[in-house]
């Protein structure tokens, strides 16, 4: 016979939730989805004595409040009747804020354990723990741990395994507002809640929470209405307040300061951390920003530089080079037919292996921005870098993806999963396309060089610019459309230092990876396929002889004079931008071969100066700059919105901007020069 | 009225009562900013917004304009 149940890891932000997660299951891990949002749900697998344990990781938080989107998904399911236990992590070094969540998950009567982590930072600090005091005041297991080292794991899987059980006692213990909350419990038994959870739901309701007074307040009976509120009533006239959220907060804070100095014993004499130690000096008023600049350099140069460029080159080449040929090679042996083939070979391969040459430059970034996070650095780049960032509606945690997105935008759109708050993380994923990505380059020096050739620095610095100026533009828009009124507050936790894990590193620079190929392989390939078609066939379904004739340059053909007022109405040109949808670098080699220079770039720089006047080449490159991002970056967006409906919004966003601020540039310097 | 906002790099407070309202005001509870705590400013960002502070053991950073709805007691 074997038994199995299901368990909640639960914590804190920042309490080493994690950490412990990767040493309780290992490998043994799976990477979900919570349904209709983009945060992760893991899940992963233990089996101790002949138990088997499902661990379920719920999102950080630091209340049950159905406020964030990680607090909405961990209250659902702690609510639900999928779980069996809790175990919550708690950050021995900063108890008193970590029992508050603590203190709610025992109201929510289910068997539990604390696990207190950081035990080695609170022994270097002089801080005595007495964790029977604590297990008998808080009434549930209590297992001092260091899930970094592996203390005591043993001991917590068979307190998983053997010691759970339900809370000892309930907040009948909150002095004033204890008794209400007992009451307020036994009127809600005839509603159809959890009996164990009563504690929850009263406190919830009495302190007026909106979501569950929506959810059950309709079914109430006027008269348990009416009981409830005269005791809520009574409960913050009793503490001389109007307002029982905080007359609940300030019980449980209270309590929580018995239960500490009860069990806590801390040196006379406060020892400076050593996170406030390195703050000193990293959060310093005039060192801040070079040390700041340092870093991000360092990630930026990594990434994108030397390092990062020669290895995305060395994918490129095993794809293009070695298997691409090998594949053609086999195909050909096995008498496939031809058009089969260049459909695999130059269709699909080459789609997919120009989007997979971005691996490598994404797990180098994920490297640096797991780093990063683990440290507790990022929170301090949010602080530092936050008063510039909120003119434009934004917060301090934007700045990393923004950067990011100068280099290349799909693994600048996955940075942005560093922010919490949804709204903010969304207007960052569409507008971090406005910084021009290092694609764009080749097409500014190929139309810079020329049609400016004495300024064709000044040109494409101009771009960067004007990328910069739209992204500023374009996030006054946003904020005054689709995220009014939603204010981005910034109260934000800066967590104590820590050294990250190598295994946790690995783990998460993994984790990106596979994610990233998995979609290489699926929506990239399916839409390498159809370009690669809509290339090669005319509209009548026989080979295209040249691009022209073959669906796609039909399309061009037919969109072009839409591009007129923007100076550049001829087919070539449409189809290039087209064909800038699978890769911005493509534009050049399109052009290349629709004005037959081959691969001749002087050839083409001598046509594209009789084909472009310069205001109409500079037209053409500031909707380069500006229009829908590639198709990498596009399918990332839309699995990064969680729909199609974000991507195809984002995209169309960006494309009538791109467009206005072509026209604009173009009729208005028709009109001056 | 003394509020947050107010505090100079090093100097503490106690916190009488907060003037948030909805999401702000439950962040400002669940972070451990209740009637009585002593906080103290510990930085201000190098552009002079946010600020830094520490309470409970632990930092905590805000914008000036949030610091201003939490009120300190009078006095010290």
């Amino acid at each position: 016979m074997s038994e199995k149940r299901t368990i909640a890891i639960i914590g804190n932000p920042n309490s080493g939730k994690t950490t412990l997660f990767n040493r309780l299951t290992g490998s043994n891990q799976h990477v979900g989805n919570w349904p209709g949002v983009t945060v992760d749900r893991k899940t992963g697998h233990v089996c101790h004595d002949g138990i088997g344990i499902d661990i379920v990781d719920l999102p950080g938080i630091y209340s049950l409040s159905p406020y964030t989107q990680e607090e909405i998904i961990a209250r659902e399911y702690v609510l639900s009747d999928e779980l069996d236990g809790i175990l919550n992590i708690v950050d021995a070094a900063n108890i008193e804020r970590n029992l508050y969540l603590t203190l709610q998950l025992i109201s929510l009567g289910l068997p539990m354990v604390v696990a207190l982590g950081f035990m080695d930072d609170v022994r270097a600090q002089g801080v005595e723990i007495n964790c029977d005091e604590l297990s008998k005041r808080l009434g549930v297991p209590v297992v001092p741990i260091s899930a970094k080292k592996g203390e005591n794991i043993h001991d917590l899987l068979d307190g998983l395994a053997h010691g759970m059980r339900a809370p000892a006692q309930q907040p009948t213990y909150l002095h004033g507002v204890g008794a209400a909350i007992r009451r307020a419990g036994d009127l809600l038994r005839p509603l159809p809640l959890r009996e164990c959870s009563l504690p929850f739901y009263a406190a919830k309701l009495l302190e007026g929470d909106k979501a569950l007074w929506a959810k059950y307040g309709g079914d109430m009976p006027r008269e348990m209405r009416e009981q409830l509120d005269a005791l809520a009533e009574g409960m913050h006239s009793h503490a001389n307040s109007t307002d029982n959220e905080m007359v609940l907060a300030d019980a449980l804070y209270d309590y929580i300061e018995e239960i500490v100095s009860a069990s806590y014993k801390r040196p006379k004499e406060h020892k400076l951390t050593v996170t406030e130690r390195i703050d000193a000096i990293v959060l310093h008023r005039v060192w801040a920003l070079p040390i700041f600049a340092f870093f991000m350099f360092l990630m930026f140069w990594t990434t994108f530089g030397p390092l990062g460029s020669w290895l995305g080159d060395g994918m490129e080449y095993l794809i293009q080079e070695l298997i691409s040929p090998a594949v053609r090679g086999g195909l050909t042996a096995i008498h496939t037919q031809g058009w089969l083939i260049d459909l695999i070979c130059d269709g699909a391969i080459s789609g997919v292996g120009g989007v997979l040459s971005f691996l490598p430059q994404i797990v180098i970034l994920f490297f640096f921005l797991s780093v990063l996070e683990d440290t507790g650095y990022l929170a301090r780049v949010a602080f530092i870098m936050d008063t510039l960032l909120r003119r434009i509606g934004l917060s301090g945690k934007s700045f990393v993806p923004m950067l990011m997105g100068f280099g290349c935008t799909t693994p600048a759109v996955m940075a942005a999963r560093t922010m919490e708050n949804d709204a903010d993380r969304r207007m960052t994923i569409m507008l971090t396309p406005f910084m021009s990505c290092g694609a764009k380059l080749p097409v500014y020096a190929l139309v810079a060089g020329a049609l400016f050739p004495t300024h064709q620095g000044l040109v494409v610095i101009s771009l960067y610019v004007l990328g910069i100026l739209m992204g500023i533009v374009a996030g006054f828009i946003l904020k005054k459309t689709i995220f009014r009124g939603v204010s981005s507050g910034f109260v934000l936790e800066l967590p104590t230092y820590r050294m990250p894990s190598f295994k946790g590193t690995v783990l998460n620079m993994w984790q990106k990876a596979k994610d990233f190929i998995t979609r290489a392989g699926t929506i990239i390939f399916l839409m390498s396929v159809v370009i690669w078609l809509l290339q090669n066939f005319t509209p009548m379904l026989s080979v295209a002889q040249d691009a022209g004739e073959s669906i796609l340059g039909v399309i061009g053909t037919a969109i072009a004079p839409i591009f007129a007022p923007l100076g550049f109405g001829e087919w070539q040109e449409s189809v290039a931008l087209l064909t800038g949808l699978v890769a911005k670098e493509a534009v050049v080699s399109t052009m290349s071969v629709l004005y037959g220079a081959g691969g001749d770039s002087a050839l083409l720089s001598g046509i594209l100066s009789t084909v472009f006047t310069p205001l109409a080449g500079y037209s053409f490159l500031v909707f380069t700059l500006l229009y829908m991002p590639c198709m990498s970056a596009f399918a990332t967006i839309k699995r990064e919105m969680g729909g199609w409906r974000w991507a195809f919004g984002a995209a169309a966003f960006q494309t009538v901007l791109a467009y206005l601020a072509a026209m604009v540039i173009y009729q208005v310097g028709t009109l001056i020069l | 009225m003394k509020t947050l906002n107010n505090l100079r790099p090093g100097q503490s407070g106690v916190v009488d009562r907060i003037t948030a309202e909805g999401a702000l005001k439950r962040h400002f509870l669940d972070m451990g900013i209740t009637k009585g705590v002593v906080v103290t400013m510990e930085r201000i960002a190098p552009f002079g917004d946010p600020i830094a502070v520490r309470l409970r053991g632990y930092s905590l950073s805000l914008r000036r304009a949030e610091a201003k709805k939490i009120v300190l007691e009078a006095g010290a």
